[in-house]
């Protein structure tokens, strides 16, 4: 579903990736670790096609098309789906209108047919019962005065509503409580079938307890130092980052 | 379905009608820039007394008014062109401008069928069919062309309430009593600079009066069209609302593409008595002139309601997307106890528009009310200001106001600017203000990017959400046309 080749990108001309290669097939969860400035966000944000962040070298295949000619929209209707870190307020849009406007725009680009009101407000209701939301959300300004808790919420709601073919969480478990990680997750494991896949980008195991990884990705100062099956999460848990920091040198005089 | 549901599911209807009426149309220019092919009627340019009297014996006026003009004129010249609000622009030859326009068939006509059907295409070609049967359901119209009003829709339904809805030239000569204890009442000639200018030549304008105790059954509506070159437009509105009586009045207004820039200078007067509501909403879409700030109208207007009975109520709603330069305060005077006043404002600027626009609530009575909500957006290399004056009596007791005011900035070449006045004479009295600025941000496009939302899409949906107080208070069917507006007037101010 995804290759990604080679890849080096620079944020306000400072490289932070430094040569990435990865490759996620469909019904696969993919864990990305690493510790804080390791460029975990910045490569959640360039899948996505923010253009704060500058690709410098390599390549990003999605189900066989080139990623970086693709604008952000064109990303996201093709089936490329970013759960924000910090999710953004949009005052006086109701989440109605974004997620109809949202979901027909792709509908549209898959050459299918807009949902109707009724079936529309079905699918609202579906959806928000699996994340235990108010039924005044419909209603609500994007984000205005949800707490942070609800932001990462809603950013799953999102994610089912939309149901693209990649998921990409980033730090989506931060400042959640373990009640509140357990209904995020619960949602999550709801979206994923064989037909898509998942990146989950974290700094804690914790929220692997619940999105069980087939693959774990260490990234350190722009590379995947290390890869394996979940065991490696609970083994950077016990252990910290610190000894596998050490092949460090060895990279860098390769 | 619960009821929770089918308001849910109209208001997703509703949404979504809009979001695509706006996407049908961010491609498109200036649409109402085409000149008609009317024969009409220009007086020589320039002004003196003999082209007063010329207008006033054009109209048919009794010796009073031909009087209240010429004391307007001669006041007029003893007076000098305000220079203080911000905005800048190359002095007006008053000498270089004709003061009457019309169409040259005759203005009166007792059926449709008389009026020129080269105006009633016109007309028809902005959205507005005069025609009784194809009209809106629900509004009544009277059409302003140049400098006369060419017809007046629902006369006849409306007269069955005693509702007297016609041009004013035609009010002049039909209710004197009313146009004479009434007109400059609110708005004497002697207020300022446009409006004795305003006085002296005003052509016509729409003219509302609501008996007693009548709730009007229509939203009422004037649509202004200048289309001759070189004339200035001078209209004058008068609104009076009697005890216990209810109107929302609606006016929109376009004009053609030309290179020179036009002069705007209308009046309008409310009268609201006691237990009376008027509501009044205007989209102004004069033409703005080009990209490269050539060309447009000025837009020198003076709105002003009194709220004179207890617990009436005066309204003022406007989208402000036209104009080279729009500069204007609806305004309102609360002498009634317990009368309110509201201003309702969303003004947008592009290229090198100029707005300096906002209200004036002034607080005679006891317990006044008054809320200002005002939206600017700036985008280009344009300047929006907001001024307003908030002012409590003396004997203004417990009066209150609340003011908010935001400004939204896209891109860094444009300007917003806040200048708000407060004068406050009684204790009692308690005043809000809450302003705010902020720039449509680049994250926020992202993330709207990021949900399949192409970026003109995501703009108009954030600079819609920054207006949505105010598109709120606009009739139905002006709140689609405002959105429509804002789309075309924003269109590729963000790249």
């Amino acid at each position: 579903m995804l290759t990604i080749k080679n890849l080096h990108a620079t944020v306000e001309g400072k490289e932070i990736l430094k040569g990435i290669d990865l490759e996620i097939k469909a019904g696969e969860v993919h864990a990305i670790m690493g510790p804080n400035g390791s460029g975990k966000s910045t490569l959640a944000n360039i899948l996505a096609g923010n253009s704060n962040y500058e690709v410098t070298e390599g390549e990003i295949i999605f189900e066989g098309k080139n990623l970086l000619e693709m604008e952000p929209d064109e990303r996201a209707k093709e089936g490329i789906f970013l759960a924000f870190q910090y999710p953004i307020e949009i005052p006086g849009v109701s989440n109605a209108t974004f997620l109809k406007t949202a979901i027909n725009e792709k509908r549209k680009h898959l050459g299918l047919p807009e949902l109707t009101p009724k079936e529309f407000l079905n699918l609202m209701k579906e959806k928000s019962k699996i994340l235990g939301m108010d039924n005044d959300l419909l209603g609500r300004s994007v984000n205005v005065g949800f707490s942070g808790g609800e932001k990462k919420r809603n950013e799953i709601f999102q994610l089912l509503m939309l149901d693209p073919k990649l998921a990409i969480l980033d730090e989506t478990d931060s400042g959640l409580d373990i009640d509140a990680l357990k209904i995020v997750s619960n949602g999550v494991n709801v979206f994923h079938n064989d037909k898509n896949a998942v990146i989950v980008v974290t700094h804690y195991q914790r929220l692997l307890d619940y999105i069980v990884p087939d693959y774990v990705h260490v990234l350190y100062k722009g590379k995947i130092i290390k890869s394996g099956g979940k065991e490696l999460a609970l083994l950077l848990e016990e252990r910290g980052y610190d000894w596998i920091k050490p092949e460090e040198v060895e990279l860098e005089s390769n | 379905m619960s009821n929770e549901e089918k308001k849910n599911l109209g208001a997703v209807e509703e949404l979504s009608e809009d979001m695509k009426i706006i996407e049908d149309l961010t491609k498109e220019e200036y649409k109402w820039g085409f000149v008609s092919e009317i024969e009409s009627e220009v007086a020589p340019k320039g002004l003196n007394e003999d082209i007063i009297r010329m207008i006033s014996e054009k109209k048919g006026e009794p010796e009073w008014m031909t009087e209240w003009r010429l004391k307007a004129y001669r006041y007029w010249l003893k007076m000098e062109e305000p220079k203080w609000p911000n905005v800048k622009y190359a002095p007006v030859d008053f000498q270089d401008i004709s003061y009457y326009a019309a169409p040259k068939k005759k203005p009166q006509y007792s059926s449709l069928d008389e009026v020129d059907p080269e105006l009633l295409k016109t007309f028809e070609k902005l959205g507005i069919p005069l025609e009784e049967q194809k009209a809106l359901a629900g509004v009544a119209v009277d059409a302003v062309f140049d400098s006369v009003s060419v017809a007046t829709t629902f006369k006849e339904t409306l007269k069955e309430k005693g509702i007297i809805f016609c041009s004013i030239s035609e009010a002049i000569k039909e209710h004197p009593d009313l146009v004479k204890k009434y007109l400059g009442s609110v708005v004497p000639y002697t207020d300022n600079f446009y409006a004795a200018l305003n006085s002296a030549v005003f052509s016509d304008g729409s003219f509302v009066y609501i008996p007693k105790g009548v709730r009007c059954p229509m939203e009422l509506s004037t649509y202004f069209r200048i289309n001759a070159q070189e004339t200035g437009q001078f209209e004058r509105t008068l609104i009076i609302a009697d005890e216990g009586s209810y109107v929302s009045y609606l006016e929109g207004c376009t004009a053609p593409i030309r290179d020179n820039n036009q002069l705007h200078a209308a009046v309008v007067e409310l009268i609201a008595l006691d237990n009376a509501e008027i509501k009044y909403s205007t989209v102004q879409n004069w033409y703005p002139g080009d990209k490269e700030g050539k060309g447009g109208i000025y837009n020198f207007v003076t709105k002003r309601g009194a709220c004179r009975g207890v617990n009436s109520k005066i309204s003022w709603t406007q989208v402000e997307t036209g104009s080279a330069i729009t500069w204007k305060y609806p305004s309102c005077i609360l002498q009634g106890e317990n009368s309110i006043g509201e201003f309702y404002s969303v003004a947008v600027t592009n290229n090198f528009q100029q707005a300096d626009t906002g209200t004036k609530m002034v607080h005679l009575g006891k317990n006044t009310r008054s809320t200002i909500v005002s939206k600017g957006i700036s985008a280009g290399r344009s300047n929006n200001s907001y001024r307003g004056l908030v002012k409590v009596g003396k004997k203004a007791t417990n009066a209150r106001n609340f003011t908010q005011c935001d400004s939204l900035l896209m891109g860094d070449k444009c300007g917003a600017h806040t200048f708000p006045y407060i004068e406050v004479e009684n204790d009692t009295a308690r005043v809000e203000h809450e302003a705010t600025t902020s720039k449509v941000g680049e994250d926020q496009i992202f993330y709207l990017n990021q949900r399949g939302i192409a970026t003109e899409d995501a703009i108009n949906m954030i600079v819609n959400g920054f207006c949505k107080e105010v598109f709120n208070e606009l009739p139905m069917e002006f709140a689609v046309e405002a959105q429509k507006l804002l789309a075309i007037t924003l269109e590729g101010s963000v790249g």
